[in-house]
């Protein structure tokens, strides 16, 4: 992609950011938080990249590694939000 | 710009379908009843992010991939299990550091396997130009993710006590290697030698780790929101070496989410931005701001008997919770008390100030912890007119938030924050391990020493125990 395509795209994506975020009720900013960490672990495409391209292996291992840390951060930012999310029930009707 | 393979149309479909599911993640958000089909969302979108990654490139170690996901979605797996709610702030902390971290070992990799990347130029041999920029600000921006989240945590976890640490001369020191970090950055775009991109990288570690640690306790909700962001913008810078959609799309998200959050702390605490990351709030904490008088004031104090007393006659009774009742784990005693006060027929509601806490929404984890209901808990602008009307304001580990000085006392510093108006409820009953330490501002508050107010001097779970015994 050129990169006005990709800057547009990042233009965009903090506008609909913006919007989506102030539409979060505050009750949920802590699960927000975790789960915003979660998603930002994205970077592990990245780390699969440099971990599975031939050529360095310096690069390689760097790679496994920042694999690992998004790892915990994926798995982790997810369950502990869905643990979180888990709890806030409403009100039994009587 | 970017030489880049031809990618393959559906390959870049896939990523967009990621990056659209994490959008669908944070708007399930919007309300606890469809969070969690948000969070599945969430998680099919990563999915797909990382099965396409590995769909679409030579594969020559496969199984040590899979195991560094093993090994690294173990551990996060068995954490997010095992952690208490009350250490959500420094967890969530410690999980921004490893996103800076991953951040800048990406950046590492792509700086010496560039041809991976396919951010090399072809014609010189050298990486693009572009790419450097994009590289050398991903870089720093993890980096000081990764350091300023590790003092973050630290600072939360206890491990470093909250006073703010003053260098000196530290703002000139942060602006010059701020500024240094920029300057290099931009001279990466002509020389690409090793000693620019590792001095950047190392500079960025440096300046992360000065930033936060003249950051008191009171501001950790505000640090944590900003580290918040910055891992997505890192996230971002990362998405554009990679021309990668789906990173760019998160990045904004995150980026923007911390960002929001962040100015809803600040104007939660009536402080600015600026002021915030300047560092030094709380330093001069029970000095010279009317903390002097504390000692020898009038105030009533009561037993559990008295408070258990005054809320069974009570027709309403609104608790305000602050990172006190956290501190000593009376979530689950508080709402065994609001229990039982409902069943006696009194009226029951929370009400939560935006910085209760150390961290956003944290207070509202906590009660949703021990199953008091979400329709229960309100926020400050929705209850405040409320209290007027309520014959009882129970305040357990709060403080700062309830302060009217904050109205009054233009000299106080925390003059301008929005408070819980809890000086106008009938009877306030006030929980507070004792007289002598004053909230995180270092400044008394008058609804100590007020007619209607009755201290309860203890700890906080231990207290409302005792109230709960009472009652019965």
């Amino acid at each position: 992609m050129d990169f006005i395509s990709i800057l547009s795209i990042f233009v965009l994506a903090c506008f609909v950011g913006y919007y989506v975020v102030w539409s979060v009720t505050p009750a949920l900013h802590t699960p927000l938080m975790a789960v915003t960490n979660a998603i930002s672990s994205v970077i592990i495409v990245g780390a699969l990249v440099a971990s599975a391209e031939a050529g360095s292996t310096a690069a390689k291992y760097l790679g496994l590694l920042a694999v690992v840390f998004a790892s915990v951060n994926i798995f982790g930012g997810f369950a502990v939000t869905e643990r979180m999310l888990a709890m806030y029930k409403k009100k039994e009707r009587k | 710009m970017h030489e880049l393979a031809p990618v393959s149309p559906f390959v870049a479909l896939a990523y967009l379908i990621a990056g659209v599911l994490f959008i669908l993640a944070l708007r399930g958000l919007s309300s606890p009843a469809t969070s969690r089909r948000g969070n599945r969302m969430g998680m099919i979108g990563m999915a797909i992010a990382v099965v396409t990654t590995l769909y679409t490139h030579d594969i020559a170690s496969l199984p040590e991939i899979i195991g560094a996901i093993l090994i690294g979605g173990g551990i996060g797996f068995v954490i997010a299990r095992r952690i208490a709610m009350t250490a959500m702030p420094q967890l969530v902390a410690a999980f921004h550091s490893l996103v800076g971290l991953a951040a800048v070992l990406v950046g590492a990799a792509a700086y010496l396997n560039p041809g991976a990347f396919g951010i090399l130029d072809m014609l010189t041999g050298q990486i693009h130009q572009a790419s450097r920029v994009e590289m050398g600000l991903g870089v720093a921006i993890g980096a000081i993710t990764f350091s300023g989240s590790i003092i973050a945590f630290l600072k939360l976890n206890g491990n470093m006590s909250g006073k703010p640490i003053m260098l000196p001369a530290r703002h000139l020191v942060n602006l010059g290697t701020l500024a240094a970090i920029l300057g290099l950055v931009t001279y990466f775009v002509t020389d690409q030698s090793p000693w620019v991109f590792w001095t950047v990288t190392a500079l960025s570690f440096v300046i992360g780790f000065l930033l936060i640690i003249p950051i008191g306790g009171a501001d950790m909700p505000v640090v944590v929101s900003m580290l918040n962001s910055y891992s997505g913008w890192a996230a971002a810078a990362m998405g554009f070496t990679l021309g990668n959609s789906a990173m760019i799309i998160t990045g904004a998200l995150v980026g923007s989410s911390g960002a929001i959050l962040s100015y809803i702390m600040c104007k939660a605490m009536n402080r600015s931005f600026i002021s915030v990351i300047a560092g030094g709030f709380g330093a001069e904490s029970g000095g010279a701001s009317g903390g002097a008088a504390a000692m020898d004031r009038p105030y009533k104090r009561g037993s559990a008997e008295d408070a258990a007393f005054l809320m069974s006659q009570a027709d309403s009774v609104i608790v305000v919770p602050g990172y006190g009742m956290a501190v000593s784990q009376a979530q689950h005693a508080l709402r065994e008390m609001g229990d039982m006060l409902k069943k006696a027929g009194v009226s029951v509601k929370y009400a939560i100030h935006p910085v209760a806490g150390r961290m956003p929404g944290h207070m509202n984890v906590l009660l949703a912890e021990a199953n008091v209901p979400y329709d229960e808990v309100f926020e400050l602008e929705d209850i405040n007119g409320e209290f007027g009307q309520a014959d009882v304001a129970f305040v357990i580990g709060a403080n700062d938030v309830t302060n009217p000085a904050a109205k009054t006392d233009k000299t106080s510093p925390i003059y301008g924050m929005p408070i819980l108006d809890v000086a106008n409820a009938k009877s306030v009953l006030f929980v507070k391990r004792s007289m002598g330490g004053a909230g995180y501002a270092g400044v008394d508050n008058e609804v100590f020493y007020m007619d209607n107010t009755m201290m309860l001097l203890a700890d906080a779970k231990k207290m409302v125990e005792e109230i709960v015994k009472s009652l019965d």
